[in-house]
């Protein structure tokens, strides 16, 4: 009756191979790599939520406010380290995730997704109207330490990558185990009965906050991240394009499986920059396109593919 | 007989309607108790204000002599009183199994593992075994959207007594089975209930079900309990034959598929 899952074997493999990659791989490739891995720790957050029958059209807000902290603490009060930078972005999205947390756990549907956007939309509102700040043009990030030491410009980009692929690495990891846990069936039995679940002795609120906050601290980090290659943030992060962008994202992947996400993003942004080259004022056409037939013909994501072609290999 | 349960004056209006008035019962320890009356009577009424899933206008409610009144479902849970419901209350999309092993997750005393795999070998025993005690196991990969009805409704069951609880609720157990698995399925339930211990009350329109497996039966007609006391003795009363047994055997089509209630 259990299937062996080898999930967490490949995705050491993965990780292993990630890092050996990136030794090799051409700036370009190491930046989009780098911002996907990013993306996809936002994504993975809203698949969590997703599977709880929520979707969140407001990630951006913690995405933003990672990448802000990771700028405000560079530019105005001399922190540069890198993983420390991570754990103050994820706790302080955390804390404003379970203040907001409070109100929103009680909103499902249609009412979920409007209240998250709109507070995304707050913090944008905010940052546009904040010139020490830089209002619009956001400002540039200093450049991050690793444990005292200061890389060089050239390696940079392939520390902030390493720091990527590790992150990614533990968050799929064990994010994988939390879908199989009792936390991670409590987010399908919110979705699918709420009635149940309250007369199986949990609350469903709390459930929904708990998840809520660990999006919000899982898209704080992909932010930070995001910030630390990208050497610059702006309220563009809060905006509900990027928001919207995630929601796409995740759609693309999948639910199914936490690798999907991943996955999602890496295609999503490959296709961005292709579509970017081919047609520079249409490449929003090229992407609503892809996801439509996504749609269309897959409608659990792109993961669907694999899982097919894996059930079909056992039968054989 | 120790009693589990009382109500006090229990009261329960909607605006204008009264939907319960007045409900004095108390259930004793093991017992098992048939709950008869029409439709609109109040009965899922009264079970949803034990359980906590609508507060009381008036009245209250004692659990062993605790006072329970405005308790929350999932408070109620872990008093030890359950509940199943007139329409299943599942988990569709996922499978017999794991509908169980959510069951037996959350209702367990730990807190809900981030990282403990729910379905353990252990675990998985435990809920095949819940599920063998209801014989529903060999359902257990199907999911439940594709279930037959009687099987949805032992599996709802099954759930609610995961809890291991001292009284449960069985809000018509057989609607929306078909008349010749209704014994079949009471079967199955009331054994399972006398083996856990607790004390039941049922719903039921058969009387025939009623007389079968209730030593006590309490008649609602129009919010109010118009009798109380031993089968034979409440099935006789004279109000009851005129208001609730007469017309049921015209009424041969209760309210099956009504899914405007939980
Ligand atoms: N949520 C509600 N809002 C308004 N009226 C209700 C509600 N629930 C039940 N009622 C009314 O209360 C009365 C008793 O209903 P109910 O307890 O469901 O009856 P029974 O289970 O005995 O068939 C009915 O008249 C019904 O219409
Ligand atoms: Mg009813």
């Amino acid at each position: 009756m259990l299937k062996t899952d080898n999930t967490s074997r490949n995705l050491c493999i993965a990780f292993v191979l990630l890092l050996l990659v990136g030794l090799i791989l051409p700036n370009w490739l190491a930046f989009l790599t780098t911002i996907a891995l990013a993306k996809a720790m936002v994504v993975v957050g809203l698949v969590m939520l997703m599977r709880a029958g929520l979707v969140s059209f407001g990630q951006g807000l913690y995405y933003c406010l990672g990448g802000y902290t990771v700028g405000i603490a560079g530019q105005h009060l001399g922190i540069t380290d890198a993983v420390g930078i991570l754990f103050v972005s994820a706790f302080i999205a955390g804390c404003l995730a379970a203040l907001l947390g409070l109100l929103l756990c009680r909103y499902r549907e249609i009412f979920f997704a409007m209240l998250t956007l709109a507070f995304s939309m707050i913090l944008y509102g905010v940052l546009v109207k904040t010139s020490e700040l830089g209002s619009t043009d956001g400002f540039n990030v200093a450049k991050v330490t690793l444990l005292g030491w200061q890389p060089s410009p050239g390696q940079l980009s392939l520390v902030v990558y390493s720091l990527a692929c590790l992150v990614a690495f533990l968050t799929a990891f064990f994010m994988h185990r939390y879908y199989q846990s009792g936390m991670g069936f409590a987010g399908e039995a919110v979705r699918e009965n709420e009635i149940r679940v309250e007369y199986l002795g949990v609350s469903p609120q709390r459930v929904v906050f708990i998840k809520y906050v660990l999006a919000a601290m899982l898209a704080a980090v992909g932010g930070s991240i995001t910030a630390m290659i990208a050497g610059h943030v702006d309220p563009e992060m809060a905006y509900w394009t990027t928001s919207g962008e995630f929601v796409f994202v995740a759609l693309l992947g999948g639910t199914g499986h936490v690798v999907a996400a991943f996955i999602g993003a890496f295609l999503f942004e490959v296709i961005r920059t292709i579509a970017f080259d081919l047609a520079p004022y249409t490449w929003q056409m090229i992407l609503g396109t892809t996801l439509l037939l996504v749609i269309f013909f897959l409608p659990k994501g792109l993961w669907s593919l694999l899982k097919a072609k894996k059930v079909g290999g056992n039968n054989v | 007989m120790s009693s589990i349960l009382e109500t006090k004056g229990l009261t329960k209006s909607f605006g204008a309607i009264t939907a319960a008035a007045n409900i004095n019962v108390t259930i004793n320890e093991k017992e098992i108790v048939g709950v008869i009356g029409s439709n609109g009577a109040g009965k899922t009424t009264f079970i949803n204000m034990v359980t906590g899933y609508l507060k009381p206008t008036g009245g209250s409610i004692l659990f062993r002599g605790r006072d329970i009144t405005g308790f929350s479902p999932r408070q109620v849970t872990r008093t030890g009183i359950c509940r199943s419901f007139q329409v299943a209350q599942l988990f569709p999309e996922l499978t017999t199994l794991e509908n169980m092993l959510v069951a037996h997750a959350m209702l367990s005393k730990k807190r809900l593992g981030m990282q403990a795999p729910m379905k353990s070998q252990t675990n998985i025993d435990t809920a095949m075994a819940a599920l063998s005690g209801y014989e529903i196991e060999s359902y257990a990969d199907a999911p439940v959207a594709t279930l037959p009805q009687g099987i949805r409704k032992l599996l709802d069951i099954a759930m609610a007594m995961a809890s291991g609880p001292d009284l449960l609720l069985l809000d018509e157990p057989t609607s929306g089975v078909a008349i010749e698995e209704k014994f079949g399925l009471m079967d199955t339930v009331m054994e399972a209930v006398k083996r856990s211990g607790a004390a039941s009350l049922f719903v039921e329109h058969d009387m025939e079900i009623v007389s079968r497996y209730a030593t006590r039966v309490i008649a609602f007609y129009d919010g109010h309990i118009i009798a109380d006391g031993p089968t034979e003795e409440a099935l006789n009363n004279p109000e009851v034959r005129e208001y609730i047994v007469g017309s049921e055997l015209h009424l041969q089509k209760p309210e099956d598929d009504q899914n405007a209630e939980n």
